[in-house]
């Protein structure tokens, strides 16, 4: 076996299903065999069932999408700032000299911890639970633009000058789809990590979403609702991780050989 | 000597110094020279004696720390449409085709599309990369690369064209195809061409002169016309006149090369 060698795509993707299925069966065992008590670890019979139930009440798909409003608002509303303020610190040291030691500096302070002062600043509503998740992947994001186009190669902007760019057009035809790829990766990442502040954010003060209902679901005893939430969140996070990836492969067909 | 119709680069007394945190780095002597319009000329020197800080200078890439540089007469200030530039490395737009590449200046310019077409088309053919037009750069040799990157250089139609060792780093067969390439190139076009290199052979068969620079801090040891007829071929290589040549510029560089390690 050799290392970083390429494997058979169905090779490939057997492994990952493998994976899948050891779990499952793990999961059955303990359960099932009365290993873990039910209160603890649900069957997955049980979690089925639940699903279901809170499919038919349609209690999952109300959670699921006020969760999804909310994740998808904090993250949009941090990469249209984060992308072209990445994109300026990566590229005009005055922006970088003014905006980075900020940025490094916020970025270790953890963002649940200002949950408290979002509460007081903006209440209960709507707007803290976005500003949480806005405040959980701005920093990262902004930062990992800037990486993206500082390593735009120096000499592709070089040789644009030398055919006449200059001023905006060198943003506009070098910089920018030089970046692009590495931006829309950065905006896949966080994307991630945006549903990670999800449950943080409706701890306190939520009467609806995902992170809400395990809370909620936990206080009652409800293994089985907490399963079903928590699958649902990492299901939606992977769909979106699709949908990015989609995205990435027809944008940037150009980067494969044979095209 | 080809040209003649009067000069093109004026070369005034350019040095340069970096000024590093910690020292000061002289790349460059001061150093004069002047380039005919039409004419074919190569800066041969060993590593790091500055051949590419005087590219960069003249690209306007780089400030001198002294000095002044005339194209056309006029004091040259940044970088410009008016240098067409070639680097070593492979620096085509990647999410631009052959024929967006070679055309991206033209677009800049807006110049019509039909218009840009057809100066591109003519590019392609001459570079004898017809059937890839609308290949990306991914899928390009090496070789291909820097010929589309002199035809987007050419494309532009600048007053003269710097090329900082473009097939450098390429392997030496290919190497030798580019060079005819070039040459081909460059007695349809008939561009002032300032070319940097420390291959000897390459500098003795293209050129019509050369200047030997010295160790860094880098000068010009001397200049060495190269009197070869044209159009050339890679037949002459073997001729006693280009051996000559030839042993000449190497004796010249290997002093330097010694003093460069
Ligand atoms: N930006 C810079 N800052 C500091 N020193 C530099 C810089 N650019 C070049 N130098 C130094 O100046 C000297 C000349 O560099 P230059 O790139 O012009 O050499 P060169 O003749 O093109 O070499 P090579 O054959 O390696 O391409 C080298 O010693 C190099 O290390
Ligand atoms: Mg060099």
């Amino acid at each position: 076996m050799l290392l970083r060698q390429d494997i058979s795509k169905s090779l490939y993707s057997g492994l990952g299903a493998a994976h899948f299925a050891l779990l499952f069966a793990i999961w059955s065992l303990l359960a099932y065999g009365h290993l873990v008590p039910a209160s603890l670890l649900p069957t997955p019979g049980e979690v089925a069932r639940t699903a279901i139930e809170m499919i038919q009440d349609g209690s999952l798909v109300e959670h699921a999408l006020v969760s999804t409003f909310r994740v998808t608002s904090g993250f949009l509303i941090s990469a249209v700032i984060a992308v072209p303020l990445g994109i300026l610190m990566g590229t005009w040291k005055w922006a970088l000299g003014f905006f980075e030691p900020m940025f490094g500096f916020v970025r270790y302070m953890p963002a649940s911890a200002f949950i408290p002062l979002f509460i007081l600043w903006l209440g209960l509503g709507e707007p803290e639970k976005i500003m949480v998740i806005f405040w959980g992947t701005f920093f990262q994001q902004v930062l990992m633009v800037m990486d993206v186009t500082k390593n735009v190669p120096l000499e592709l902007i070089e040789v644009s000058y030398t055919l006449g760019a200059k001023g905006f057009s060198v943003f506009n035809r070098v910089i920018i789809p030089a970046s692009l790829p590495g931006i829309v990766d950065t905006l896949r990442i966080t994307f991630g990590w945006a549903w990670t502040y999800l449950v943080v954010a409706e701890i306190v003060g939520a009467s609806s979403g995902l992170g809400y209902a395990i809370m909620h679901a936990a206080r009652f005893g409800h293994t089985g609702k907490i399963f079903v939430c928590i699958l649902t969140i990492g299901l939606l996070g992977m769909i979106t991780d699709l949908i990015f990836k989609f995205i990435y492969n027809v944008l940037f067909a150009y980067q494969r050989r044979g095209t | 000597m080809l040209g003649g119709k009067g000069i093109k680069l004026r070369i005034q007394g350019v040095c340069k110094t970096f000024n590093g945190r910690r020292n000061d780095v002289e790349a460059l002597q001061a150093t004069s020279f002047e380039v005919q319009e039409g004419e074919f000329v190569t800066i041969l020197g060993p590593s790091g004696c500055g051949k590419s800080t005087i590219l960069r200078i003249v690209a306007g890439l780089t400030e001198p720390t002294a000095g002044r540089v005339l194209l056309d007469g006029r004091e040259i200030k940044g970088p410009g449409p008016d240098r067409g530039m070639v680097f070593q490395s492979y620096t085509l737009f990647p999410w631009l085709t052959v024929r967006r590449n070679i055309e991206f200046g033209l677009e800049l310019r807006g110049v019509p599309a039909a218009e840009r077409h057809a100066i591109s088309q003519h590019y392609i053919e001459l570079v004898g990369l017809k059937g890839f037009e609308e290949a990306y750069p991914v899928s390009l040799s090496g070789g291909m690369k820097q010929r589309v990157a002199i035809a987007r250089a050419l494309a532009n139609d600048p007053e003269i064209l710097l090329m900082d060792e473009p097939f450098g780093a390429l392997d030496a067969q290919t190497r030798l195809i580019m060079q005819e390439i070039l040459l081909k190139v460059w007695e349809e076009s008939r561009k002032t061409i300032l070319f940097v290199t420390h291959d000897v052979e390459e500098a003795v068969f293209l050129s019509d002169t050369v200047h030997v620079m010295t160790a860094r801090p880098g000068q010009i040891k001397e200049t060495v016309q190269i009197n070869l007829p044209r159009p050339r071929t890679y037949e002459m290589k073997d001729e006693p006149e280009f051996l000559r040549l030839k042993k000449r510029l190497l004796d010249l560089i290997r002093a330097e090369s010694l003093k460069a390690v």
